[in-house]
């Protein structure tokens, strides 16, 4: 059974005042997160990712479609207590400290009278805001509130964390953390499902990730068969020193050429490897190294983004 | 269920407690009670009459502020601020939300009084020398004042469930003032005909009536509250906002929180 | 959908409510009749009034006036011998608004008349009136009304005629009030004078109650002037004949009337041997003077029904 499973959700804006005219928020979108999954869900800023999130948690109603979460219709009251949410650049009660409020979540979220305290004591530590004492929420940096709304997502032990933006507003240690903790739920057997622009982190962390754009879904799959199928996976770069004259022969190959004082750089198709090496050793180079092309997510995201829906997955199929 | 909606009135009333504008609004409204007894001595006949009069009314007004300042900001600037967002996340309905801090502001709005009571029967027992038996009639006034902040913050509620904080304080405002002139609505109404007095005439019992609560004159001139007076304001009170509450529930059911 | 359940129920919730707070509502309605009435003067200062209607003094001004109106068509049903807050409810709403007319005039004749058609207190009655004159130089109406006070209650008619006159200098003026202050100054006291000024009355104010009041007056004008006039025939056929007729049957007769002659309701008058005048329905013709039955006060007392 699916950790989560989008059925179609679809999104539609009526905005204007007078004219009304209809915005799609989101295309009709299916989707499969799996269980003990880390998945990543990315696209551009206004992509429609933070739309997804709120349909699922039951924050905005779907024009059209459904979701399962765990089995269950993703209404259901009960799937809220499986599930943990951190919504984009948090916001708390302003006279709070950071115990009440996770005490006063956890009161919400059925955790027994008894086990309260405990429990709010050692997300918090979790956290690393073990001494913020009676602090008043309105007096945490952007930093903390993001690690305080960390520890209510997960504060109920809930089996799938669905987490948007987890990142945004940390310093390079804050996002060591994050990915720390991810990994950590994930060796716990939970399923982590969150969103990101920053695709560093999604490369390094996740075991599938999907690409949105403009409401559409372009495309899915496992992050090292997505890196592969782009483009520039089938190159190779070759570095040699002195052999100037192999140059123009190696350019009509189809190959990219750099030259950095002595050493030259060029970028050419796998299948004419043995043809450039056999070349460069003509004309007298020397050969530093030859590698394979790593290409990143990046640029498969770049590619998705600009390319038409349909070639998009059929890759990912 | 009676868990979550007893947590969110818990936390409502913390939350408005903590609100240090709260406590400068009592402060002012204890001052105007303060006033009322340098007021009534410039004439003494009529000095225990001032005191009540002044001082009810002041407590009636200021609780209303109060009602609606606070009804307001607890809740159209939560879901503004999306402090909402990961409350909704758990296994809260929308409706135990809607419920939780109605009871949570009525607590608030419930000690409040009490204080401002406290303050308010300092002064008349300074200015009366003593008690009175007609001092325990006034603490029906006081109820009928609290059954008029319940009003209110039904009011409150059921605008801020859609609208911006700024707008839903004037349209509960202006509710409450409208709502106190709801007698002469009905004086308007029996003198117009046809359409325009049916009309007139719906609207006047559709709108909150806070004619019928105030009963502060009278108090103040010793008459006394019939038994039919307190039942059916306190069965009108309970009526209305439940229906406004309800109202409430149904739009907060259908909101999407942007 | 999950949501349907709550959504039903507060959905029933909300109308049983609403619809059974407007009944608990018109319950309590029905408790606190006098309520607004008694409350009306919680502050009894205009300048506090005016202060506290923050520039909205003309919607306050029209609040007062609606309640001058529910106040005095309580108190008339109650057949109230007291209008004790008739005077200061029109002095707030003029205060407030000092232009509204109807007040000064409703105040002209329901403040003068004596209860329980009235408050019975000209001299506030033409207080009221004289500060309507100096915001309002231009309402000729005022004057009459003034006019109005002096000749009726007060039975100044020196006064009455100088502010007849006055008004009648006004440009727009009704023509009659020339008329009428000629005659007060000439005579004052009589009956035809007496008609015209209720005349004037029924055709220049507007409001209903007024014009109905003034109906009232000019039909008991005329039954006082018809009672008069048939007692003195009756007189005068005794002289001729040596005795009082024994009814108007015999008047008819003797071909002395051509018919019983009638109210201005219809109803016949009736003749007593004894050579006096009754009207058949006392009650439905108040502020007659003459025609009751003995020992019958005019309608100072009288329990009058409404008559509308």
């Amino acid at each position: 059974m699916p950790a989560i499973e989008i059925l179609g959700f679809q999104k539609n804006y009526t905005v204007g005042f007078w004219r009304k005219q209809q915005k799609t928020g989101l295309e009709p979108l299916y989707l499969s997160v799996e269980q003990n999954e880390v998945f990543g869900f990315l696209g551009p800023n206004g992509a429609g990712k933070t739309t997804t999130l709120k349909l699922l948690v039951g924050l905005i109603f779907p024009t059209e479609g459904t979701a399962k979460i765990l089995g269950m219709d993703w209404r259901d009251p009960k799937v809220k207590s499986m599930i943990g949410f951190l919504p984009e650049q948090p916001y708390f009660y302003d006279h709070l400290s950071a115990p009440e409020l996770l005490e006063y979540f956890a009161w919400l979220s059925g955790v027994p009278a008894a086990e309260r305290k405990r429990r709010v004591d050692a997300v918090l530590e979790r956290v690393r805001l073990a001494d913020v004492g009676k602090l008043q929420l309105r007096k945490f940096s952007k930093g903390m509130l993001q690690r305080v709304g960390i520890a209510q997502a997960i504060l109920h032990d809930p089996q799938v964390v669905i987490l948007d933006e987890p990142m945004s507003g940390l310093d390079p240690v804050g996002r060591r953390e994050v990915r720390d903790l991810i990994n950590t739920l994930k060796d716990e057997g939970k399923t982590v499902f969150f969103s990101t622009h920053i695709l560093a982190d999604a490369e390094s962390l996740c075991d599938r990730v999907a690409v949105i754009h403009k409401g559409e879904l372009r495309g899915v799959g496992v992050v090292s068969e997505l890196v592969t199928s782009a483009e520039k996976a089938n190159q190779t770069e070759i570095l040699w020193a002195g052999g100037e004259t192999a140059l123009p022969a190696i350019k009509a190959l189809g190959a990219e050429c750099k030259i950095h004082g002595p050493t030259t750089h060029a970028i050419v198709p796998v299948a004419e490897l043995d043809r450039a090496l056999e070349i460069i050793r003509n004309s007298r180079g020397q050969i530093i190294s030859v590698n394979p092309v790593r290409s990143s997510l990046e640029d498969y995201f770049i590619q998705q983004i600009g390319e038409k829906p349909q070639s998009a997955l059929e890759v990912a199929r | 269920m009676t868990q979550r909606i007893a947590a969110i009135a818990a936390n409502t009333f913390r939350e408005a407690v903590r609100d240090r504008v709260l406590y400068n609004l009592i402060l002012f409204a204890l001052l105007l009670v303060a006033a009322a007894v340098l007021f009534g001595q410039i004439s003494l006949d009529i000095e225990r009459i001032v005191v009540i009069n002044l001082s009810l009314t002041s407590i009636s007004i200021f609780g209303v502020v109060i009602a609606i300042f606070i009804g307001t900001q607890l809740v159209s600037k939560e879901i503004e601020k999306k402090t909402l967002y990961t409350v909704l996340a758990r296994p809260v309905r929308r409706w135990e939300f809607i419920i939780g801090k109605f009871f949570g502001l009525i607590e608030t709005l419930g000690v409040n009084t009490f204080f401002m009571a406290l303050g308010f029967y300092a002064a008349l027992f300074y200015v009366s020398h003593g008690l009175h038996p007609s001092d325990l009639n006034i603490l029906l006034a006081i109820y009928f004042i609290v059954l008029q902040f319940v009003i209110v913050i039904a009011l409150a509620l059921l605008f801020s469930s859609f609208s911006t904080p700024i707008f839903s304080a004037i349209f509960a405002f202006a509710l409450f003032v409208i709502g106190t002139f709801a007698d002469d609505l009905k004086n308007f109404a029996k003198l117009s005909e046809g359409t325009v007095h049916w009309v007139i005439a719906g609207v006047a019992y559709a709108l909150p009536n806070f004619g019928s609560l105030n009963v502060i004159s009278s108090v103040a001139h010793d008459q006394p509250i019939t038994f039919a007076l307190f039942a059916n304001n306190t069965l009108y009170a309970a009526l209305y906002s439940c229906a406004v509450v309800s109202g409430a529930v149904l739009i907060f059911e259908r909101r999407n929180l942007k | 959908m999950k949501s349907r359940r709550p959504n039903a129920f507060f959905s029933v919730l909300l109308v049983v409510c609403f619809a059974g707070s407007m009944l608990v509502e018109s319950r309590l309605d029905q408790l606190r009749p006098a309520a607004t009435l008694e409350e009306v003067l919680y502050i009894p200062s205009s300048k506090v009034v005016k202060r506290m209607s923050v520039g909205f003094e003309g919607l306050v001004a029209d609040i007062y006036w609606t309640r001058v109106v529910q106040y005095f068509g309580a108190k008339h049903i109650e057949n109230a011998s007291q209008y004790k807050l008739l005077y200061p409810l029109l002095d707030m709403a003029t205060d407030l608004d000092t232009h509204l007319i109807p007040a000064y005039e409703f105040g002209s004749i329901f403040l003068t008349q004596p209860p329980p058609r009235g408050a019975g207190e000209p001299l506030k009655a033409a207080a009221l009136l004289q500060k309507g004159i100096r915001e309002n130089p231009d309402s000729w109406r005022l004057y009459q009304g003034l006019g109005f006070i002096y000749y009726m209650e007060l039975k100044d008619y020196p006064a009455a005629g100088r502010a007849f006159e006055q008004g009648s200098k006004i440009p727009g003026a009704h023509p009659f009030l020339k008329v009428i202050a000629a005659r007060t100054l000439q005579k004052g006291g009589d009956y035809q004078t007496a008609q015209m000024l209720w005349q004037a009355v029924y055709e220049s104010f507007n409001d209903g109650l007024i014009r109905d009041n003034a109906i009232k007056h000019l039909r008991a004008l005329q039954v006082d002037q018809d009672v008069l006039q048939l007692e003195a025939l009756a007189r005068t056929y005794a002289a001729r004949t040596g005795h009082l007729p024994a009814g108007f049957n015999e008047l008819v007769a003797v071909h002395v009337l051509p018919s019983v002659p009638r109210d201005p309701l219809g109803y016949p008058y009736e003749l007593f041997p004894d050579g006096h005048v009754m009207v058949e329905f006392y009650r439905e013709l108040p502020f007659i003077t003459q025609g009751l039955p003995p020992g019958q006060q005019p309608s100072d007392m009288d329990l009058s029904t409404r008559g509308k």
